[in-house]
């Protein structure tokens, strides 16, 4: 079914891309969620199986695709929306579509993988496909942050080969040369400590452009404020998932061998200060899908937190990037209606939203509770477990340093929101302010609520998934 | 002689660190395509023939002969200047590249395993650090590309020395090369050629908070 899958899809990208006409192009579209949806139920049916050698769909990637395909259709439907408001030429119609349909194959695919080459190769369409949807509009800034975006990641890209190289070169002591991460597991009293240190620096690093964390955080705030909204919020939630699964698999390799505490430090650093850089950019930020980007960061710097920090934290981490991937992806869907209604990203020419949409603003209310964690949101379950994992490991000062940038993190939040929220604007013409269908607000309701509900009465299959996911950590 | 052709290599680095025109970075980089098929033909001697033919081919024809002349070609059609434009002077450039080389030295002489020839330890990752001090030393988007092309070959050095037991890593390597080399210089560089004048990095800064 994988092959099926790979190949339908890829013939859909070509179908998608090749074809200039809008009705066969929709066509296309409902052909790839329904095929998107059959591949998920399928692989849910079919747990723990291999196929294609490459592919296992394991407890992770299977919680992973899921949140990816709840995800990815609302997605798809936004981005129809996005495309058919716009009028667009047939040729950026295409392109978009067929590029939006490649990043969600990609990512899926990524999720699966259990080679950690078939990943990196499934990183690179990432690249490309989002390179694509960064360039939509076809100016001088979308071109600037595709550059900037092109760039690190190739650079990024580069460094997760060289840790590739590391790792073989760890492994070879060995006299196996199988990378997939089950032979790595099984192996890993074996793998030489010097290149293993090495290699999970560069993979490290490496990924940190996908998942948004420092030091190659910078592109991805870019590509999320000049790719329309509907594929930042792609980028903002599934494909940071991905970089997460970079790292986190090879982590798990890692935690078995005695580097274990020093991987813990580097992951410590690198999230610390990525939830600092997040703090100094919220309260300055004027720009609302910039500072939806900013939020990103800060929660990637939580997740890493939990999984440093260990113990309960692991399966917070887990959680909360599932419950994230849902809150961030409504922020972005609801923005385009505010966009339509102010013509404006700034949070200065923003205000009295309640006025204008009423459903649209109670969903921007909403995910705003949730993204910074206040009850009853199912956010506050999986931070409130990270910070109870870094208590329990004794680690009072970071938690301290947190809870403060947190709190000025919520500040610049809530000062923002409820500015674009109730504060009217001076000399806003509201004559030209069209009427919002409370219809396509409806996904971002179903998104926001399953985010609650997952969070305070999870069902017993999803903690068990979560738990299986994370049980080779616990020792 | 493997020995020989890499020393070469990591002399082409100091070279790059003080060359001046950007038609000197074109002509390294086509240098340092033939010396990585040399050092190819002699070091992958038990890979299957179909397979280096394959990897032979790749610097040859594409890092060789095919990125370089594109490199002039996009140089002429943007009418980019001549000049490198460092921001540092040139003599700091070598004295800091000769830092890099002379710290992974060190590094890989810490090194215990029998399973490296150290000498592609040192080469790659000495290539890798001054690829990216040319990125942040220099102000032209087209001596970012190249330092970006100079890192890619640091890398297939990399991949040389484990390419005997894993031909897959140099294939997939292969794949890096010429997936990230179209995707920026092909795709991009036309473009921004097009959209912005005169191609400095200054003029990529208007993309902030607004």
């Amino acid at each position: 079914m994988t092959g099926i899958y790979l190949a339908g899809a890829i013939l859909l990208v070509i179908l998608i891309y090749a074809n200039r006409n809008r009705i066969i192009n929709n066509v296309l579209l409902i052909l790839f969620g329904i095929l998107q949806s059959i591949f998920t139920i399928y692989q849910c049916s079919n747990f723990r199986n291999t196929e294609l050698e490459y592919f296992t769909s394991d407890s992770l990637g299977l919680l992973f695709l899921i949140t990816l395909t709840i995800v990815g259709l609302p997605a798809l439907f936004h981005s129809y929306l996005y495309i058919n408001r716009h009028d667009e030429s047939p040729q950026s119609r295409s392109v978009y579509f067929a590029a939006i349909v490649l990043l969600i194959t990609s990512i899926g695919a990524a999720y699966l993988a259990n080679h950690i080459a078939v990943v990196w190769i499934f990183t690179e369409l990432t690249t490309l496909s989002a390179s694509a949807l960064i360039y939509h509009h076809r100016n001088k800034l979308a071109l600037e942050g595709t550059w900037k975006y092109v760039f690190i990641c190739a650079i990024s890209i580069t460094f997760v080969f060289i840790g590739i190289l590391f790792l073989s070169l760890s492994l070879s002591g060995t006299g196996s040369s199988d990378l997939s991460y089950a032979n790595l597991m099984a192996k890993s009293d074996q793998l030489n400590p010097f290149w293993l240190r090495l290699a999970f620096l560069f993979i490290f690093t490496g990924f940190t452009a996908k998942l948004g964390l420092v030091p190659m955080y910078t592109a991805g705030v870019d590509a999320k404020d000049k790719a329309p909204a509907p594929a930042g919020a792609l980028l903002s939630s599934a494909l940071m998932n991905m970089g997460f699964i970079g790292i986190f698999r090879l982590y798990t390799v890692i935690a078995l061998t005695p580097l274990h505490h020093w991987a813990n430090i580097v992951i410590f650093v690198s999230a610390i200060l990525s939830i600092f850089v997040a703090t100094v950019y919220m309260t300055k930020v004027v720009n609302i899908k910039r500072m939806f980007a900013y939020s990103s960061i800060e929660h990637m710097g939580l997740v890493m937190l939990g999984i440093a920090a260990g113990g309960i934290g692991y399966y917070a981490a887990i959680l909360h990037l599932i419950l994230h991937a849902l809150v961030k992806s409504s922020l972005f869907f609801q923005f385009n209606q505010l966009y339509r209604v102010f013509q404006s990203k700034s949070v200065a020419y923003v205000g009295n939203y309640f006025k204008y949409n009423p459903t649209g603003a109670i969903v921007l209310l909403i995910a705003f509770i949730s993204a910074t964690a206040m009850p009853p949101s199912g956010l506050f379950v999986s931070e409130f477990l990270i910070f109870r994992a870094l208590f329990e490991g004794q680690y009072i000062f970071v938690l301290l340093l947190v809870l403060l940038l947190l709190t000025i993190i919520i500040w610049a939040f809530a000062k923002n929101i409820f500015k674009i929220l109730f504060t009217p604007v001076e000399g806003f013409d509201d004559s030209h302010v069209p009427k919002i269908s409370p219809w396509e607000s409806l996904t971002q309701y179903v998104l926001l609520f399953a985010a609650v509900w997952l969070g305070l009465n999870p069902p017993t299959i999803f903690v068990d998934l979560i738990k299986e996911s994370v049980m080779l950590l616990q020792n | 002689m493997i020995d020989v052709f890499l020393i070469v290599f990591i002399i082409t680095l100091l070279y790059v660190s003080i060359a001046n025109r950007i038609i000197t970075y074109v002509k390294v980089l086509a240098l340092q395509g033939f010396i990585l098929f040399g050092v190819t033909f002699m070091q992958l001697q038990e890979i299957n023939t179909l397979n280096l033919v394959l990897i032979l081919l790749e610097t040859i024809v594409f890092k060789a002969i095919a990125v370089p002349l594109f490199l002039d070609h996009l140089i002429k059609r943007n009418n980019i200047t001549r000049e490198a434009e460092p921001y540092i002077p040139n003599f700091l450039s070598l004295v800091i590249t000769t830092i890099i080389i002379v710290v992974t030295i060190l590094l890989a002489n810490s090194v215990k395993d029998d399973n490296l020839d150290k000498i592609f330890f040192i080469v790659a990752l000495s290539t890798l650090f001054t690829g990216l001090y040319f990125i942040a030393s220099r102000k032209k988007i087209i001596t970012h590309v190249m330092g970006y092309l100079i890192i890619e070959n640091g890398v297939f050095v990399l991949s040389l020395a484990v390419g005997n037991e894993m031909p897959m890593l140099v294939n997939l390597g292969i794949m890096l090369d010429i997936f990230a080399s179209v995707l920026i210089l092909g795709i991009f560089l036309n473009k921004i050629g097009d959209v912005f004048k005169d191609v400095d990095v200054d003029q990529l800064s208007n993309l902030k908070d607004y």
